[in-house]
């Protein structure tokens, strides 16, 4: 697997990471991420890292360039479903992941995103998120 | 363990797990070790081109722990001490590799010349 | 002559378990609350004829033989189980170096005619036996440790305790001195907590803590950060004058954290940020 899958879901995208990545698979998201915000003119990007065990300062930078140039972009970034060990890690690391929004999990992520952008949810939206 | 491309750090990582899993390390000291491990093979990766890490658990009384020892035949670092600093990086990254693998471990210890290569060795114990 | 000492004393076996037990059992020190007489016995003769079945000729003068393994195990095992029970160290004391006292009035009943013999082997039955009861202090401190180290750990466990205060709320009162290791506990029942209840709001109830300096305020300021990386919003609450007054002197920076002097305000806080309301009941006016 090359590429990381990158999911449209009316204005935002949604990307979730399943495998541990190394460094150029990293970069790969970076980069088509920012490709897809141009193409899809998405207002939100969405990503689930629930599924990583390791977040390094590597990673970490990739997180914060996605926020950092999907801001300029005009859209905004949240990261979910941070697990507990991650997160004192990287505080430990001394990363703060300045430029993303994070929350608890996608639904809540997804209303974060919502509210940022100020925007009634799409029609199209997921099931399960269909709450509001 | 030989590290040569990219693809080896993820391998490597699990290894690591699989050690720290087995002398019951927390899961969060699991993480902070695979992290620590993580930042220093890559290093290795970047500034050398690849070395050899080696796992070890170690033991005293009742305590246990992993040590890794990466060595590589690099460039080697000049300025140790700057090279410890937060926020410091000759290559393009956040300069966080170093002292923050340190902040991760019990023990740190780097030991480099330069043009013969770099050894860091760090320990990071069951409990705390 | 020494080559008697070993066969001597097993010959005097019974005799000599008689002894020992009759020493035991006149000390003031017997715990028979917490040991049968019965069990005593059973215990001195294991360990007896453990050291009289290794005891030769030739590892008399030698304590560190591993000859001893057998004995010093048994040992070990009734130290550690005497110092879990909550022996005192004395207690656990007279238990071997009565042995000893056993022992020599044995030797010297029987090598009476011998002075000699009598020396060299009361001399090497001592060096023997305090290096047992060596070995029994070392596993019966070790014992205790062993105890004090569980002990501490519960107590981490339960001086860490988080509550769900209201749906999507978590508070976590800390009392006590916050170093690192605690610091550590907190943060990760209190994030695994966040996860499991899908809270978005945490309060850090710090009325209990004595005293804070710029090393728990850089621990307080890393929890907080590592609740943010979750994507939850963290309160501090408890500020007492002192704790403020401290903090600005020492120049920490906790101005990007919520802080709220009391728990009650914190709660205030959290429900506006929810946008939840409390309000007084109308049923009164309704009846």
């Amino acid at each position: 697997m090359d590429r990381i899958p990158i999911l449209r879901m009316g204005k935002f995208l949604l990307v979730t990471i399943q495998i541990d990545l190394y460094d150029r698979l990293a970069t790969n998201l970076e980069s088509d991420l920012i490709q897809a915000v141009n193409k899809t003119e998405a207002r939100g990007v969405l990503i689930d890292i629930s599924a990583l065990s390791i977040v390094d300062s590597f990673m970490g930078r990739i997180l914060g360039n996605i926020g950092s140039m999907a801001k300029i972009m005009d859209a905004e970034t949240v990261v979910v479903g941070m697990q507990p060990a991650v997160a004192i890690t990287l505080i430990e690391l001394g990363l703060e992941l300045k430029g993303v929004h994070t929350a608890l999990n996608v639904e809540k992520g997804m209303d974060l995103l919502k509210d940022r952008i100020g925007e009634e949810p799409e029609e199209t939206e997921d099931d399960e998120n269909s709450t509001e | 363990m030989k590290i040569e491309k990219e693809q080896d750090v993820i391998p490597f990582r699990n290894r690591v797990k699989e050690y720290a899993v087995k002398i019951g390390m927390s899961l969060v000291n699991q993480t902070k070790l695979i992290t620590a491990a993580s930042e220093l093979v890559r290093n290795m990766l970047k500034y050398a081109g690849g070395g050899t890490a080696l796992i070890e658990v170690v033991s005293d009384n009742r305590n246990s722990g992993i040590r890794l020892l990466f060595e590589d035949r690099g460039p080697g670092i000049k300025d140790v001490d700057l090279a410890m600093k937060d926020g410091y990086s000759t290559g393009k990254s956040l300069g966080l590799g170093l002292p923050g693998a340190r902040r991760l471990v019990n023990e740190f210890d780097i030991k480099s010349k330069p043009g013969e290569g770099t050894i860091v060795s760090i320990l990071k114990w069951k409990n705390g | 002559m020494k080559q008697d000492i070993s066969r001597l004393l097993q010959k005097k076996k019974k005799q000599l378990l008689e002894d020992w037990m009759n020493f035991q059992l006149k000390d003031a020190g017997l715990r028979e609350d917490l040991m049968s007489n019965e069990e005593l016995r059973t215990q001195s003769d294991e360990l007896l004829d453990s050291l009289l079945k290794s005891l030769t000729s030739t590892n008399i003068t030698d304590p560190q033989s591993a000859d001893f393994e057998g004995v010093n195990e048994i040992l070990a095992g009734i130290s550690i189980s005497r110092a879990r029970q909550g022996y005192s160290p004395r207690e656990t004391g007279t238990f071997i170096f009565s042995l000893k006292d056993a022992v020599l009035k044995t030797l010297q009943a029987e090598l009476k005619d011998d002075p000699l013999a009598l020396v060299d082997a009361t001399l090497n039955m001592n060096k023997l036996m305090d290096s047992f009861g060596i070995t029994t202090f070392e596993t019966f401190i070790k014992g205790r440790e062993e105890v004090i180290l569980r002990q501490t750990d519960e107590i981490a466990e339960i001086s860490t305790p988080v509550i769900r205060v209201w749906d999507g709320i978590l508070a976590l009162p800390i009392i006590g001195t916050l170093d690192s290791a605690r610091t550590q506990i907190v943060m990760e029942s209190l994030l695994e907590e966040i996860v499991e209840s899908g809270s978005t709001i945490a309060i850090l109830d710090i009325s209990g803590v004595p005293a804070v300096d710029s090393l728990v305020a850089q621990h307080i300021i890393k929890t907080v950060a590592a609740t943010r990386l979750m994507g939850a919003e963290c309160i501090i609450s408890g500020i007492r004058p002192e704790i403020a007054q401290t903090v600005v002197h020492l120049g920490i920076d906790l101005s990007n954290i919520v802080t709220k002097a009391s728990l009650a305000s914190a709660l205030k806080y959290a429900f506006t940020m929810l946008k939840l309301e409390v309000k007084k009941s109308q049923r009164e006016k309704a009846i």
